[in-house]
């Protein structure tokens, strides 16, 4: 994973199964997300996903990239436009981005995440810092050793994440 | 009615501790279609050097959103629910949350305005086990609109 990277997109389906089950796991039971009813008189689109269903989505995506379920040291996000999800089968799709944006001394990489909905940004200043991974057993050293003195991401960093996606 | 801005600076007492359950884990990994058996496998996570269950990068919500409900429901503060929309969400982990943990959150109101119309308030909480180590910190901006 090296300054510039982009990371493989990944999709995720949303349907009205989902936001339910979110509800129930996650104790937000606000009508918005299961009620036409309700959305309708708030003066929304449609029933809409919790804003934390996507950003857990969104977390999914950046733990996958980063091959450990506990890299995550920061990660933030601004909600800023609504996953509608129609009731039928199919529901809708989110489509999650990222470029690393900056890795650290310490290996800690930066990255600049894009949330879509039917080709829409739904979050704003999505970022992301994940940890170095471990060193695999054997293996090459991950990301870059070298120290960088800049966050603009410009410089040449060493090796590759085994484990992430190009 | 503008949310009132004396409120900045405001902190709440500790809350209760949070039993970080290793079923509620599961439930939560389930619900979001996160398979790592690292959320799922105790035996999975000891191996990778946890010493239980993980839990997902968002899932302090659970506890750090009612930490904060309080506040919601305060009269003094005016806050009208129906017209709240959450904002912005930020995590800043010192380390993981793991099943077993007995987490304690207190809550700051870092920020009340108005722009545009539009009430916001930012809340911190603070989340640390019983024994007072520091273990993540959530950031919540909540928007109510129409709200000035």
């Amino acid at each position: 994973m090296q300054p510039g990277d982009r990371l493989a997109p990944q999709t995720f389906r949303v349907t009205r199964a989902d936001l339910v089950q979110y509800a129930g796991a996650a104790l937000d039971f606000n009508p918005i997300h299961w009620s036409d009813r309700v959305a309708a008189k708030v003066g929304l689109p449609g029933v809409i996903a919790h804003g934390m269903l996507t950003m857990a989505l969104v977390g999914r995506a950046v733990t996958g990239w980063a091959g450990d379920p506990a890299a995550v040291v920061d990660y933030s996000v601004r909600f800023t436009r609504p996953v509608v999800v129609p009731d039928d089968d199919t529901g809708t799709e989110v489509e999650v981005s990222a470029v690393v944006k900056s890795v650290d001394e310490d290996g800690q990489a930066l990255l600049n995440l894009t949330a879509t909905c039917l080709g829409e940004n739904v979050l704003a200043q999505a970022r992301a810092v994940i940890r170095s991974p471990r060193p695999q057993p054997g293996g090459q050293e991950p990301f870059a050793q070298e120290p960088t003195g800049q966050d603009q991401g410009s410089q040449d960093q060493g090796s590759q994440d085994q484990s992430g996606p190009e | 009615m503008p949310l009132d801005p004396s409120f900045v600076g405001r902190s709440y007492p500790p809350t209760a501790p949070y039993e970080v359950g290793r079923e509620k884990i599961r439930e939560f990994a389930r619900a979001i279609g996160a398979s790592d058996p690292a959320y799922h496998d105790v035996a999975a996570a000891r191996a990778l050097g946890h010493p239980d269950l993980v839990a997902p990068p968002t899932f302090p919500i659970l506890f750090t959103w009612a930490a904060g409900y309080h506040l919601v429901e305060d009269p003094e503060l005016g806050l009208d629910f129906g017209r709240v929309v959450h904002g912005e969400q930020r995590f800043s982990y010192t380390r993981p949350v793991y099943a077993g943990d007995h987490l304690v959150c207190t809550v700051v109101v870092e920020e009340v305005r108005s722009r545009a119309g539009h009430d916001f308030m930012t809340t911190r909480t603070d989340v640390a086990t019983e024994g007072g180590e520091p273990v993540l910190s959530g950031w919540t901006k909540l928007v109510v609109r129409g709200g000035a």
